[in-house]
């Protein structure tokens, strides 16, 4: 059980707070509801890239982390498609020079010309480093377009295309920063060694004065229900032939997402689960192969994808995954299987707690969701699950007519 | 409110930073176990180091193999209902295999320790090491060694550690489709019998223990036959490369290289080594150092670059690592010489020095959260053999180590005709 207080700023600022006195450090998160989904199609990795100008210097503070690390802070931040998270260590003693810096680039970045001239080049090396210079990089920009049609999760973070960020201009920051990064879209979360009272102090001081602008309404394209399999075949040079799918799944909220997410632990993720044990120890058609689901708040896409032992072909790879999806329709698993990997979940969620960094984090996103108490009702709605469930979500979610298929074939 | 005036802070090299005390037994065969009581979830991390990494080995590879393999069937189990049995209860059982060093580690919820145990104690006697696993594991090895074979980054790191130390010493020895083929079943359980059944195990334990911890361990772990004879001594020669710099193409349609650049360090017991961490930390270490902030913050030309002392327990090398764009990486490589000879010319100035100080002393405290961050500290210090007191003679340095004698280090280490030089593409 994770306790917290939350209470909202005139302005709109959501705040949480955790107290946890066994630790000498504390913890400031915050969180801003702007993901890549809400990006021009034409102006894509725009959220991400913005992420790296946010430490480019603000409007009265010059440098960000210098600040940071003399009071012996220490800091990152990241995207994706759903929201912006940033987040920051420090001595609890230095608690007040993380509402400082935060605040700051809260009321307004500095819109360096520089700080976009470099970021822009660092962001094209990560784009290269990550998708580009990596035997399959390209793989989830290929499955992307071909699940959603519509939704912006038609795009990765990182951007569709190098030229999106290489184009990006100092008017595109300022009117990015000023339509998504208002206090009414941001949620503050402060945890480990600190005291309620204190923090609702400073985030008076800090926090209390910044204007709320214009609320950002979102109103996203809806991806139609897929009606029809969809495939797809590429050729690359990488010594191995892979095999990708995805089928489109549930929202983060609806209640469903939970068998979804037991239904991947079973086909993979240890040495006892059914694709692992079946596709590459049994029958040896895979040297790998993996099931997990995007993650996304809205309606995501469950996935597996495995590299072929050399001589399978890709259609009798297919196959054998398909069986093992139909065996899961067609008769209830053991009630020892979910159990496992409930109990799997259950320590999964417990040690991810032991971190209070991860402990804040979670709080803003469960608080993103709808409210940060989701978090203390999780391992019940998984306990919850049942066998047919398992079964009756299999026969929904592995439809052939849901399911999008890429064969990744080898020119070597 | 001025927003451009900073809050007071303390300064962290004030901090009073304490590292827990450990609780030591002894199994009745005389393991040592090092134990870390701390946490606030109801799990527990328990590790079996073993002296089995490959500076034991005979031939390239066993002592990774053997390590992956021991879960992979016993007379009793399967791979498959050892693998069902840990994940039953929510646990993960991870090897680990490193030059001196192997280990296994379990991680699970405190309460399912002694479900667990009897069949960690079933891997450590009565692995059997199956042809038929075998063959599976050389097979995904080299399948997915010839995928990592096309990253230059995978490549540049297999190279560097060659140019070094050459690849007849384990520092400088990697994998091939040749070390896979030539691998036997009987050479595994030959290492097997040696290096675990009888061989030398130390335990270390942390998070939320169990009451009778050492009833269960020495139940467990207490009767085998481990740590009676003494591990041989292997010596093995250091034979570098004569030549410095390297430019290898691996991949001709690159867009990026990988860029390694490094010399040889002493081992962490030298007296050197605690001043050189500051060192390293201003020049690579964290995203403020001077290669960072001109490298990637000031010319855009990676996404990370990064130096650091290799955490070998015989011989370490300071290294240098990044990847660049193709067209900047001699513009890289020419940086990273300036930032030396800038360090070597001139006294870093104070408040620069300053900010290392306290940003590593706030590392540090961050490092000591929690009950596997605690022993993961004295693990170290326990392995290399450092003492009681090495953890606090490092907080002195950091707070006390002068400007006047960084510059001298400078110009004992980065010294750049002493350094490798290579850039995969």
């Amino acid at each position: 059980m994770i306790y917290f207080e939350k209470f909202t700023l005139s302005n709109g600022l959501r705040v949480i707070v955790h107290e946890d006195p066994s630790t000498p450090l504390a913890v400031v998160n915050v969180l801003y509801d702007v993901g890549s989904k809400d990006e021009n199609p034409e102006k894509t990795g725009f959220a991400h890239l913005f992420e790296h100008l946010m430490f480019g210097g603000s409007i009265n503070i010059p440098n960000y982390d210098e600040p940071l690390q003399l009071a012996g802070g220490e800091n990152n931040a990241f995207t994706t498609n759903d929201f912006t998270n940033y987040y920051c260590q420090l001595p609890a003693e230095n608690l007040e020079t993380a509402f400082w810096l935060e605040s700051d680039r809260m009321v307004s970045l500095a819109f360096s010309e520089k700080s976009l001239d470099v970021q822009r080049k660092v962001v094209s090396e990560e784009f290269k480093e990550h998708y580009i210079n990596k035997p399959y990089g390209d793989v989830w920009f290929k499955m992307r377009e071909l699940a959603y049609t519509t939704h912006p999760y038609r795009w990765q973070t990182i951007g569709k295309e190098l030229s999106h960020i290489e184009n990006a201009k100092i008017g595109d920051v300022r009117n990015f920063f000023f339509k998504h990064y208002r206090p009414g879209s941001a949620i503050l979360s402060v945890a480990g060694n600190v005291k309620i009272a204190h923090v609702r102090e400073l985030a008076e001081k800090w926090f209390g004065d910044i204007v709320p602008g214009e609320m950002y309404i979102r109103n996203l394209p809806v991806e139609p229900v897929q009606l029809a399999a969809r495939k797809m075949e590429v050729k690359a040079k990488v010594p191995l032939d892979a095999l990708y799918k995805c089928w489109h799944i549930y929202p983060r909220t609806d209640s469903r997402y939970y068998c979804a997410d037991l239904i991947t632990d079973i086909l993979s993720g240890g040495g006892s689960s059914r694709l692992y044990q079946s596709l590459v120890k049994e029958k040896q058609l895979f040297n790998s192969i993996d099931c997990s689901h995007l993650g996304s708040n809205d309606a995501g896409l469950l996935t597996i994808e495995g590299k072929l032992v050399k001589g399978i072909s890709l259609e009798d790879a297919d196959k054998a995954v398909e069986q093992e999806l139909i065996l899961m329709q067609d008769s209830l698993i053991a009630e020892n299987e979910l159990q496992k990997v409930k109990n799997k979940t259950e320590s999964m969620i417990a040690f991810e707690d032991m971190s209070v960094m991860n402990r804040a984090n979670s709080l803003a996103i469960y608080e993103l969701l709808g409210d940060a108490d989701l978090m203390n009702s999780e391992l019940e709605k998984y306990n919850n699950v049942s066998v047919k469930d398992i079964q009756a979500e299999a026969r929904v979610i592995f439809d052939e007519k849901n399911s999008n298929t890429l064969y990744y074939h080898s020119e070597n | 409110m001025n927003r451009t005036v900073a809050p007071q802070i303390k300064d962290a090299v004030e901090l009073d930073l304490k590292l827990k005390p450990y609780h030591k037994f002894n199994l009745d065969n005389g393991v040592e176990v090092y134990a870390v009581e701390a946490g606030t979830e109801e799990v527990l991390q328990l590790e079996w180091v073993f002296r089995a990494g490959n500076w034991y080995e005979d031939s390239n590879m066993i002592a990774a193999s053997t390590n992956s393999l021991l879960k992979n069937g016993t007379h009793k189990r399967t791979a498959f209902s050892i693998n069902e049995h840990f994940e039953y209860f929510g646990s993960y059982l991870n090897r680990q295999c490193s030059n001196e060093t192997a280990t296994v580690t379990l991680h699970c919820l405190s309460r399912h320790l002694p479900d667990l145990l009897p069949v960690v104690q079933e891997i450590f006697t009565e692995s059997i090491f199956s042809e038929e696993e075998l063959q599976l594991f050389k097979r995904t090895g080299k399948q997915r060694l010839e995928v990592n074979l096309k990253k230059c980054d995978f490549v540049a790191n297999r190279f560097i550690d060659e140019y070094l130390y050459g690849t007849d010493h384990p520092y400088g020895r990697y994998s091939s489709a040749e070390a896979y083929d030539a691998l036997t079943s009987e050479q595994l359980k030959e290492f097997y019998r040696q290096y675990y059944l009888n061989g030398r195990c130390v335990l270390f334990i942390a998070g939320k223990l169990p009451a009778d911890i050492s009833t269960l361990l020495n139940r467990h772990f207490g009767t085998l036959p481990l740590n009676q004879h003494p591990i041989p001594e292997k010596q093995h020669i250091i034979h570098p490369f004569n030549e410095k710099k390297s430019r290898v193409t691996n991949d001709a349609e690159g867009v990026q290289g990988a860029i390694r650049v490094a010399a040889f360090f002493p081992d962490r017991r030298h007296p050197d080594f605690a001043k050189a961490q500051v060192l390293n930390n201003l020049f690579g270490g964290y995203f403020g150092s001077r290669l960072m902030s001109n490298i990637r913050e000031e010319k855009g030309y990676t996404y990370g670059i990064h130096s650091y002392l290799q955490n070998h327990i015989q011989q370490s090398a300071w290294v240098i690592s990044t990847e660049a764009g193709r067209d900047v990486c001699e513009a890289t490589l020419k940086e990273i010489y300036i930032e030396m000879l800038d360090l070597r010319e001139e006294l870093v100035d104070e408040e620069e020095l300053m900010l290392v100080r306290n940003h590593m002393m706030g590392t540090i405290l961050a490092e000591l959260d929690g009950p596997f961050h605690i022993m993961a500290k004295w693990k170290t210090i326990i392995l290399n053999g450092l003492g009681e007191d090495y953890f606090y003679n490092f907080l002195h340095t950091i707070k006390t180590v002068s400007d006047e004698e960084l510059l001298e280090l400078s110009n004992k280490y980065l010294i750049p005709e002493n350094f490798y030089e290579l850039v995969v593409i």
